[in-house]
């Protein structure tokens, strides 16, 4: 057995890497797998970077961020694997929440008309909103400001927000610090089951098949143990169809609910998997399908032109520059290339080409794959845009424009 | 050099803070992670701030070095990259420092090497603690089933825990289970447990 260390988060979406150990995927592959619970991710990031652990479930902004020394400090990370696609929710204190459309479901179905009407509820409320975020360079902040902006809000200006750790978010409603958060599951589902918050957009819903967590290496650690990542890939690649089938829900809840990895009930747990989401505290429950994905879609396969969607809003919002080299840097922080050599011939359905149009899908489309057959579900943005990264300069130039 | 300890534990602070103050530090400062403690930290402008590495606020500082105005310069994480030992050796002994831009050092080197080793004496004190609670209740149990003996089957205190003991070796476990599971199964027949 190879002993290998995994850096994680208390999230749902660290379904993939707690079941490759709890289900023994990972044991098959002859990895004894340990889970390193971090509190937050300036520490599974040190962990990381200073080869305290291997890997790390990992923000796929942050990878990206910390390969181009943005933030603290500078080291080239890459990831092989996305260990889940959504699973974000913004919620709103119930207060904030009476501005907006009265019906969670009609709310969360339409975010072009919710955002206009956030819009206005900002006008109505008593101080500048404080929104949660878990990181400056987090998916959820970069969906979050892309959401904020559609309505013309300017998220650095016509809201205040502040970074915290998810864990200690519905906390800070309660004590009134903050007046929403956009964070994993199931943090969202605790703060509406605490009757503190309501669901005012399902991540799915802004970004049909939005990045979420990666599995981050370092560099330089990958391409030294190439045999020892591959194996790990086809254990991962398991324990992610095996999170993703409706049958294994109920156990894989519980699961998670253990101290150890989430610490939080299996009832809340389990929603965000099932997509069956309690918008509002006694409300029934919506069916949200798609609220968070593992393994289906061959979701894992790390897309570079998700990765330039990434850099592209973080040019946008200023917190990067805009050069030949750190988009190329940012690119190459997926690396497609190892998961294509690590799961080909595994029989998991493997996509022909490493760069795709962002929201161009708007149905079921098959596509051009090496094995077996490859149906891509709608990826479409709630405002329609679509993302060439063969032409990232046009794109940030139409942001510009309106 | 002001220095500010940013830490949710009253004990493990003060066991840091007593080291510094014998090493000859006196601009000492104390935040806890709560509530606006990044406000508070700014306007105290330290020079070095020491963070437990397990608390969940570190995010929450980061973002506050991203975007202060406040601060007049840059504050990084650790000072010299380039030692990993004692990177490494921080981060097992649960220590983050954030030290501000052109200190040299040399000057910072020997705070945070103590802030190691204090974070590390306090972990054992811990322990320690922790395995004296740990003895304490176990005396309990073994006590509590000591006294199911004597009553139920007429031993005397010796003989009562003489027996235990040689059932714990035979089944190759702790006395102490044996007790938990004696007295479980006492409470079970409806004895006094």
């Amino acid at each position: 057995m190879t002993p290998l260390s995994i850096a994680f988060l208390a999230l749902t979406d660290s379904a993939v890497a707690v079941a490759a150990r709890e289900m023994g995927f990972a044991a098959e592959q002859g990895i004894d797998l340990t889970l390193v619970r971090s509190d937050s991710w300036a520490t599974l990031r040190d962990r990381l970077v200073y080869r305290q652990v291997h890997g790390a479930h990992m923000l796929a902004p942050l990878a990206i961020a910390v390969t181009l020394g943005l933030g603290q400090h500078g080291c080239a990370l890459a990831t092989p694997f996305k260990l889940n696609v959504n699973g974000n929710a913004l919620v709103m204190s119930t207060g904030f929440a009476a501005a907006l459309d009265p019906d969670p479901a009609r709310r969360i179905d339409d975010p072009v008309a919710t955002a206009h009407d956030f819009a206005t509820a900002i006008g109505l409320h008593h101080r500048k909103p404080v929104i949660g975020i878990v990181h400056r360079f987090s998916s959820h902040a970069l969906m979050l400001r892309y959401w904020l902006a559609f309505a013309r809000i300017d998220p650095d200006r016509d809201v205040a927000l502040r970074v915290l750790p998810p864990s200690l978010m519905v906390e800070a409603m309660g004590a009134g610090e903050i007046d929403g958060f956009i964070a994993g599951e199931p943090w969202g589902s605790a703060a509406i089951e605490g009757g503190l918050a309501e669901m005012v957009f399902a991540g799915v819903r802004i970004w049909q098949r939005g990045v979420e967590k990666v599995l981050a290496f370092r560099a330089d650690w990958m391409e030294a143990n190439p045999e020892l990542v591959d194996r790990l890939l086809v254990a991962l690649a398991r324990a992610a169809a095996w999170c993703d089938a409706p049958s294994n829900h109920a156990d894989l809840a519980r699961m998670l609910a253990l101290p150890g990895y989430v610490g939080q009930s299996s009832e809340l747990i389990q929603r965000a998997l099932t997509g069956e989401i309690v918008p509002r505290a006694g409300h029934g429950a919506l069916a949200i399908p798609d609220f968070v994905m593992f393994g289906r879609e061959a979701s894992g396969f790390p897309w570079r032109s998700q990765a330039l969607w990434i850099y592209s809003q973080l040019v946008r919002w200023g917190m990067a520059a805009r050069d030949p080299a750190g988009e190329r840097a940012a690119a190459n922080v997926f690396r497609s290339d190892v998961y294509r050599r690590a799961l080909g011939g595994s029989g998991q359905p493997m996509p022909g080409a490493s760069m795709k149009l962002e929201g161009a899908i708007a149905a079921p489309l098959a596509v051009g794959a090496h094995a077996g057959t490859l149906t891509l579900g709608p990826d479409r943005f709630f405002d329609a845009r679509v993302f060439d990264p063969q032409d990232l300069g046009a794109y940030l130039a139409k942001f510009e424009e309106r | 050099m002001r220095i500010v300890i940013v830490d949710d534990s009253g004990l493990r602070a003060t066991v840091l803070e007593e080291g510094l103050r014998e090493a000859g530090y006196d601009d000492i400062h104390f935040v806890p992670p709560r509530g606006a403690f990044v406000a508070r930290l700014e306007r105290m402008a330290p020079d070095v701030v020491l963070m437990d590495l397990g608390s969940p606020s570190r995010d929450s500082l980061e973002e506050m070095l991203i975007v202060s105005r406040a601060l007049a310069r840059p504050i990084a994480m650790f000072v010299d990259q380039s030692d990993e030992a004692m990177i490494g050796a921080a981060i097992d002994a649960g220590v983050s420092a954030y030290v501000v831009d052109g200190l040299r050092k040399e000057r910072v080197k020997p705070v945070i090497d103590l802030a190691i080793r204090r974070f590390n004496a306090f972990a054992r004190m811990q322990s320690e603690l922790l395995e004296a609670k740990t003895a304490l209740a176990e005396r309990k149990t073994i006590d509590r089933a000591k006294a199911i003996l004597i009553e139920s089957r007429g031993l005397a205190e010796a003989e009562a825990y003489a027996l235990l003991r040689t059932t714990a070796m035979n089944q190759g476990r702790r006395i102490a289970e044996v007790a938990e599971a004696l007295i479980t199964a006492s409470s079970l027949l409806g004895g006094k447990s």
